[in-house]
């Protein structure tokens, strides 16, 4: 298991628990964090899990590849940052335990 | 205003009534949850029933919407295996199968639809199947595998999707339409023309213009699929995908207003106050195109379960979404984004040959109605963008692949 912990965009943190190998979308829908919408299920089709990495955790998170389907549907989320990413491209290992995302003010 | 007291029964326990159900709970409502399904099984994504589940690619915990912890856990009482019979609107209470009285302060209809049945002799014969629930899926996926000859009756997105599934499994399919080209009801000559052309070359035989008179069998069991020409075609099993329609009837005998599905105002409200129906079941409006229309798609069922809760907890309702559909077909994912309402012309945006492309449904104004996209989610994303913006682009605009979508949308 692995803790991640969500900041809603108005600041109120909230902390969950998921097992490895899930993705950081599934460790919010499965614990119905708010602010993570996630309407494709994980098919990367829909940027409606858009989160914001927490500077601490970049180096480890890494950004979405350049030209990559994620990239592409970064670009049309509600109000990216460099630090953009969608949750559900983000699968959970153990060198992601205490992972802090912030979530946009809204996912549409 | 809601407080620890109020109860809300949810009929239905689909994506539609599971999501409702969970986001009451985001928002923060504190009375009771009822949700109460006549499947065995929590409640669960029904697109990966046609494709990723029907070829053994999924398990049954991925395609579970949460997992069964969950409703413990968020305190939501989730009844299986019995649904709503009955609604008395003027008591506020429910009765089901059991015969049991439900009481709600609020009730969420997500009654969801049911297959289409063909008026035809042989429709009860064995091996002539529908593909709605987990169950069906598991009974088609028994009929398939090499050497297996499926008929496909009806050549809309579940025929198509179970077609391209069967043959991913090695067994023969044929798809029998009766109009004249597959996705008839639901998409553009050039998109059914690319979707036929493809399927064909996947080996899977397509008649259209094809009308089925009767399912022959032996012994009870499906062994042909008579069309109305007296042709016989040869199959180990069918499968009848000819539409779907809206589970309305509790609502109806209620006296709540149904018209092809029950009829919802921008809140999922119905005519009565404290009833709200979402999903399948529902005939909705679509304030970006004036109009009202019963959607069937996960999308439309997330929203109207935003909706409903937000009104239920007494928030402002979410702005309007575009609607959206997809289809994952071999390699192929169609997105469309938005309904070609009032269109007037077609612009193909990239390559149809090479099978990455976009079709774009202009209205006479330029102003973009709807997007359907192959293989293509940077314009699915983009023209989902134009249409929620309301913005207008030229032909020459489209087909310009030097110019980006971002450029496009922004």
């Amino acid at each position: 298991m692995a803790k991640i912990t969500f900041i809603e965009h108005n600041g109120t943190p909230h902390t969950v628990e998921i097992a490895l190998g899930k993705t950081v979308m599934e460790a919010a829908v499965d614990n119905n964090v708010r602010g993570i919408d996630a309407d494709c299920g994980g098919e990367c089709a829909c940027a409606t899990c858009h989160v914001y990495i927490e500077p601490a955790w970049l180096a480890k998170v890494g950004l979405a590849a350049a030209g990559s389907q994620e990239a592409s549907m970064l670009s049309f989320a509600a109000v990216t940052q460099p630090d953009s990413r969608l949750s559900c491209q983000i699968t959970v290992t153990a060198d992601l335990d205490g992972l802090v995302v912030r979530m946009p003010e809204g996912q549409h | 205003m809601t407080d620890a007291s109020t109860r809300v029964v949810i009929a239905g326990a689909g994506h539609a009534g599971g999501s409702a159900a969970a986001m009451l709970r985001q928002l923060g409502f504190e009375g009771s949850i009822a949700l109460i399904g006549d499947e065995p099984i929590p409640p669960y994504e029904r697109p990966p029933l046609s494709k990723a589940w029907l070829k053994g690619e999924a398990s049954a915990e991925s395609l579970a919407l949460r997992p069964a912890e969950f409703y413990p856990t968020q305190k939501i009482e989730l009844r299986l295996n019995t649904s709503v019979t009955g609604i008395d609107r003027a008591a506020k209470t429910v009765s089901l199968g059991s015969g049991e009285i439900v009481p709600y302060d609020f009730l969420i209809l997500a009654l969801g639809a049911r297959a289409r049945r063909l008026p035809i002799p042989g429709i009860e014969l064995e091996g002539v199947l529908e593909l709605r629930t987990a169950a069906d899926a598991d009974r088609l996926k028994s009929a398939l595998g090499p050497g297996k000859r499926l008929a496909v009756v009806g050549g809309g997105y579940i025929g198509l999707e179970a077609a391209a599934s069967a043959r991913g499994l090695g067994a023969e399919a044929i798809i029998i339409e009766r109009e004249s080209r597959v996705l008839a009801r639901v998409a553009c000559q050039q998109l059914s023309d690319f979707f036929e052309a493809y399927h064909r070359s996947q080996g899977v035989t397509i008649e259209v213009a094809a009308g089925v008179a009767a399912l022959e069998g032996v012994d009870g069991h499906v062994t042909d699929v008579r069309l109305t020409d007296g042709r016989l075609i040869p199959c180990d099993a069918a499968l009848i995908g000819v539409g779907a329609v809206s589970n309305e009837e509790i609502a109806r005998e209620a006296g709540l207003t149904c018209d092809g599905g029950i009829v919802v105002d921008a809140s999922a409200r119905t005519n009565d106050s404290s009833i709200f129906a979402i999903g399948d079941c529902t005939k909705r409006p679509l304030p970006l195109y004036g109009r009202t229309m019963r959607l069937e798609s996960v999308p439309n069922a997330l929203e109207q379960a935003k909706q409903a809760a937000a009104a239920i907890y007494g928030r402002p309702p979410p702005p309007p979404e575009v609607p959206w559909f997809w289809s994952d077909q071999y390699d192929l994912r169609l997105q469309i984004a938005g309904i070609p309402f009032d269109a007037t012309e077609i612009v193909v945006r990239g390559d149809i040959a090479a099978g990455k492309f976009a079709l774009f449904h202009l209205a006479q104004d330029g102003l973009v109605r709807a997007v359907e996209a192959v293989n293509s989610s940077t314009e699915f994303m983009g023209g989902k963008r134009i249409i929620q913006r309301g913005k207008r682009l030229t032909a020459d605009q489209i087909r310009d692949m030097a110019v980006t979508m971002q450029e496009l949308a922004s």
